[in-house]
C-alpha cells in the first residue's frame, strides 16, 4: 500500500501510524513464537532472560533441558551413554515414549482420515448427490462443536461401548480392546477419535481443490477406454494430489496437537506430546516444556513450508499463480 | 463439481423427472418420452435409471464416512445428550420409595407407608452394595447428603423394627427434612429434567415449584453469561487487531503480502500448547514482559503486574490464538475489493475517512462476518488456554463441564452443560452456513 502523491499532512501522518500499528500487531503475533527459542537454551531454570544470556555470555546458554527430556523417566540416567542406556531411553523415557505414541497416533489416524473424506468428499463434489448440504455440514461438524463436547460425549460412548468377553466381535477386535473389552484406554479408540476430527481438514481442502477440477478430462479419459479405477489413479488422483496432501497435513497437525480427548479418553499408555506438555504445564513446569515448545516451533515450520509449497504447486498447475 | 455448462448433466435433469412446473420444460419431457435409445427403451426411463445409478454411486462414496462419524461422533453426542435427562442411579435401586412417589401429589408429607417403603429400599440397596450410587444421585440434588445414605444403610443391613418413620428419624434427624424428601422425589424417576434446571441455577422447592437456587449456589448462569462475554470480547479484539493487518496484506504487492503471510500462518500452525506455554512465560509475574517493563521503567521492581491466572491471562492468549481465524477470511474478502471504487469515491471529494466508511468497510462486511463467527464460536468451547493460563476468575464453561466431568464425578450435570453449549454452538453454526456457506470455509 503506497502513499499516494497527493496525500494530505494528515494521511501521511496517519499512514505512518497505520504502519507502526500494523508492525507492532505482527510483533504480538510472532514474538510469543520466537521468544521461548532462546530461553529453552537457559542454563539456570527460569522463564525469564538472566544477566548472561543479554550479554551473551557462554555461560549463561546450556543444552541441559534437551538433554532432560531425553531421559526424564529413564531408570538409569546417569549410566554411560552406551547401547544399555539407549535401550534404556527407548523404552523408559517419558518424552520419548509420548513422540512414538503421538507419531503412531498421527499417522494411523491421517490415514484412516484422509481415505474416508477424500472418498467422501469425491462423491460430495458430484453434481447428483443426495442431502450434499446436510451430509457436508454433518462432516464439517466435528470441526465446529466444542472439542470438550465431543470428548465428553467419547468418554461415555468408549467406556460403554464394550465387546463381551468370548463373541465373535472380541475375537476379531479383542487386541485392539482394553482387558474389559472396551474402546476406552486404547490406541483404537485414540486414533478413531483423532480421524474424527482430523476428517473436516480433509474433506474442505479436498473440495476445495475439486471446484477446480475439469469433470470433462474424466470423460475423456472414459472415451479413450480408461475404466473408473484406471481413470481416478491415472487422471483424477494426480491433479487433487496437492489438496489431499495438504488435507493430511491438517488431520495430522490435528492429531498431534490434540490434548482434550487424549485426557478424556486415552489411558497411561497412549500418553502423547500435548498431553505430556499438559502434565508438565500442570505438575512442575520446568524449562524442559520450551524446549519440547521449540522442537515443535520447529516442526510446524517444516509442515508450513510443505503446505504452502504444495499450494504453490497446486495453483501453478490449475494456472492460477502470479508466477 | 455441478456446472451448468456441463451438457451432459442438463440433459439428465431435465427428462429425469422434475416436476412439471414449467411448460416449456413439459414439452421437452414429452418430446423425451417419445425417443428411445438403441435398444429401444424410452430415452425417459433410461435416463432415469442412469441418473439413479450415478446418484447412488455419488452417495457410495460418502457412505462409509457418513458411517464412521456416526459411529465416533453423532452416537456418542447422542448418548451424552441422553445421559444429560437420563439417570437412574435412585429409581433403578430404591424401587418401593419410587412407587409411593408415582402414587402421591407433589408436596405431600411422607407418610409411615412411605417410610416403610424406604427402610425396605434402604436395607436391599445396602445388602446390594447399590446404597452409595443411590447416595450420589440424591448428593446431585442436595449436597452432603450421600453419608445419610452410606451411614443409614449400614445400620438397617438387618433390618429395623416398626414403626419405621420413628426408627428412621432416630438413626438419623435428617430423615425428617422436607428438602431431602424433595430431592428423592425429583430423583424417583429415570428421566429428570433436573440436571437442566441445575444448568439454569433453578432448582423445584417442595411443592414442585421451579425456583432459583440460594444466591451463593448460583454459578452456571454467571459462567455462561462470562463465557459469552469473554469470547465476545476476543472477538471484537481479534476484529481490532485483525483489520488493519488483512488490510495491508491484501494491499501490498502478492510477493511481499505471501511472504509477511508467513507471519500469520506460523502461529496458525504451532501447536496451542506451544502458545499458551509461549504466553505464560511472558505473563508470569517473574517472566519476560514484566522485565521488559521494568527495564523501560514503566512500572517499579515491587510493582509486578499480575497478568496471568485471571482473565487478562484469559484474554490475551485466547485473541492471539485466535487472531488468524479472523485475519484469514478478512483477508481472502479484501484481496478481491477493486481499489477503483474507493479512489472514485475519493476524485468525487470524498474524504479517506469517509470513502473507508461508506466504501472500502462495507465491501469487508462478508469477510468480517465469516470471520467474526469462526472466532466466537471456537471462543466459546475453549478449555485448554483458560484451564492454563485462567486461574480462578478466567474459567469458561468448559473448564466446568471438565471439572465436572473428571472431579466431582457429576457426569449428567457435564452432559446437560455440555448439551446447553452445543444448542448454542449448533445455532452459531446453522448461522454460519446461511450467511457464509460451509463449504466457503478455507484454511490457509
Amino acid at each position: 500500500m503506497a502513499l499516494q502523491t497527493y496525500a494530505s499532512p494528515m494521511e501521511r501522518i496517519w499512514h505512518y501510524v497505520y504502519l507502526t500499528l500494523c508492525t507492532l500487531i505482527f510483533l504480538f503475533l510472532i514474538a510469543p513464537i520466537l521468544v521461548i527459542i532462546p530461553l529453552s537454551f537457559n542454563a539456570e531454570p527460569y522463564f525469564t532472560f538472566t544477566r548472561e544470556m543479554l550479554s551473551f555470555d557462554a555461560q549463561g546458554y546450556s543444552l541441559r533441558w534437551y538433554d532432560n527430556l531425553m531421559t526424564f523417566g529413564m531408570l538409569a540416567p546417569d549410566a554411560p551413554r552406551d547401547m544399555a542406556w539407549f535401550s534404556d531411553m527407548w523404552s523408559n523415557a517419558k518424552w520419548v515414549n509420548a513422540a512414538k505414541n503421538s507419531v503412531l497416533i498421527g499417522v494411523l489416524s491421517t490415514v484412516l482420515a484422509t481415505v474416508l473424506g477424500t472418498l467422501a468428499a469425491l462423491g460430495l463434489a458430484r453434481p447428483e448427490m443426495p442431502f450434499r448440504r446436510l451430509i457436508m455440514a454433518t462432516l464439517i461438524s466435528p470441526m465446529i462443536v466444542p472439542l470438550i463436547i465431543t470428548a465428553t460425549g467419547l468418554f461415555f460412548f468408549y467406556s460403554s461401548a464394550c465387546v463381551p468377553q468370548g463373541s465373535w466381535a472380541h475375537k476379531l477386535l479383542g487386541p485392539f480392546l482394553s482387558s474389559s473389552g472396551c474402546l476406552a484406554n486404547t490406541y483404537l479408540g485414540v486414533i478413531m477419535a483423532h480421524a474424527t476430527l482430523g476428517i473436516p481438514f480433509v474433506i474442505i481442502t479436498v473440495t476445495a481443490t475439486l471446484v477446480g477440477f475439469d469433470q470433462s478430462l474424466n470423460r475423456a479419459a472414459a472415451s479413450l477406454g480408461a475404466n473408473p479405477r484406471v481413470t481416478f489413479f491415472r487422471v483424477t488422483m494426480p491433479l487433487i494430489l496437492p489438496g489431499v496432501i495438504s488435507g493430511a497435513l491438517f488431520a495430522f497437525v490435528t492429531s498431534f496437537d490434540e490434548v482434550v480427548a487424549v485426557l478424556f479418553i486415552a489411558g497411561p499408555d497412549q500418553q502423547t506430546i500435548p498431553r505430556q506438555m499438559w502434565n508438565g504445564i500442570r505438575e512442575q513446569i520446568s524449562p524442559a516444556i520450551l524446549a519440547v515448545a521449540t522442537l515443535l516451533v520447529i516442526f510446524s515450520v517444516a509442515l508450513l513450508t510443505t503446505v504452502e509449497l504444495l499450494r504453490r504447486r497446486s495453483e501453478r498447475i490449475r494456472g492460477l499463480s502470479p508466477g | 463439481m455441478a456446472s451448468p455448462l456441463d451438457p451432459h448433466a442438463a440433459v439428465v435433469t431435465e427428462a429425469g423427472g422434475l416436476p412439471p412446473e414449467a411448460p416449456a420444460r413439459d414439452a421437452q419431457a414429452a418430446r423425451a418420452a417419445g425417443l428411445t435409445t438403441a435398444d429401444g427403451k424410452p430415452l425417459k426411463r433410461a435416463l432415469a435409471r442412469a441418473s439413479r445409478r450415478s446418484r447412488r454411486r455419488a452417495f457410495l462414496l460418502v457412505l462409509p464416512l457418513l458411517a464412521f462419524i456416526v459411529i465416533t461422533f453423532v452416537i456418542p453426542i447422542g448418548q451424552m445428550l441422553h445421559r444429560s435427562v437420563h439417570n437412574d442411579g435412585f429409581s433403578a435401586n430404591m424401587p418401593q420409595i419410587g412407587a409411593w412417589f408415582a402414587q402421591t401429589e407433589p408436596g405431600t408429607a411422607p407418610d409411615e407407608a412411605a417410610f416403610a417403603a424406604l427402610a425396605e429400599d434402604l436395607r436391599l440397596a445396602a445388602e446390594e452394595r447399590t446404597i452409595g450410587i443411590v447416595g450420589t444421585r440424591i448428593n446431585y440434588e442436595m449436597s452432603g447428603t450421600r453419608s445419610l445414605f452410606t451411614s443409614t444403610g449400614r445400620k438397617v443391613r438387618n433390618g429395623l423394627e416398626p414403626p419405621y418413620r420413628e426408627a428412621l428419624l432416630a438413626l438419623d434427624k435428617g430423615w425428617g427434612d422436607p428438602a431431602l424428601w424433595t430431592a428423592m422425589r425429583t430423583s424417583s424417576t429415570a428421566y429428570t429434567d433436573s440436571f437442566y434446571l441445575a444448568s439454569l441455577d433453578r432448582t423445584r422447592d417442595d411443592q414442585g415449584r421451579i425456583t432459583q437456587v440460594n444466591e451463593n449456589h448460583r454459578v452456571y448462569i454467571m459462567l455462561f453469561m462470562r463465557t459469552l462475554w469473554l469470547s465476545a470480547l476476543v472477538t471484537f479484539t481479534t476484529f481490532l487487531l485483525g483489520f488493519p493487518v488483512a488490510h495491508l496484506l491484501a494491499t501490498l504487492p502478492l510477493r511481499r503480502s505471501n511472504l509477511l503471510m508467513i507471519l500469520v500462518l506460523l502461529p496458525f500452525w504451532t501447536s496451542l500448547l506451544v502458545r499458551t506455554t509461549s504466553w505464560m512465560v511472558l505473563l508470569q509475574q517473574q517472566g519476560v514482559v514484566n522485565d521488559m517493563l521494568i527495564w523501560l521503567g514503566i512500572i517499579s521492581a515491587d510493582g509486578r503486574l499480575k497478568m496471568m491466572y485471571n482473565q487478562t491471562g484469559t484474554i490475551i492468549a485466547m485473541t492471539h490464538i485466535l487472531l488468524p481465524f479472523m485475519i484469514l477470511p478478512l483477508y481472502s474478502v479484501m484481496r478481491t475489493i477493486n481499489p477503483a471504487y474507493v479512489r472514485a469515491a475519493r476524485s468525487l471529494g470524498a474524504t479517506s475517512w469517509t470513502a473507508f466508511r461508506r466504501i472500502y468497510f462495507p465491501q469487508t462486511l462478508p469477510g468480517l462476518g465469516a470471520g467474526a463467527l469462526l472466532v466466537f464460536i471456537l471462543a466459546v468451547g475453549y478449555y485448554i488456554t483458560p484451564a492454563l493460563v485462567g486461574g480462578a476468575s478466567g474459567q469458561l464453561i468448559s473448564n466446568m463441564i471438565a471439572e465436572h466431568m473428571t472431579r466431582t464425578l457429576n457426569w449428567s450435570m457435564a452432559a446437560a452443560l455440555a448439551a446447553i453449549l452445543l444448542a448454542g454452538v449448533l445455532i452459531l453454526y446453522w448461522v454460519y452456513d446461511r450467511l457464509v456457506g460451509i463449504d466457503n470455509l478455507k484454511l490457509g
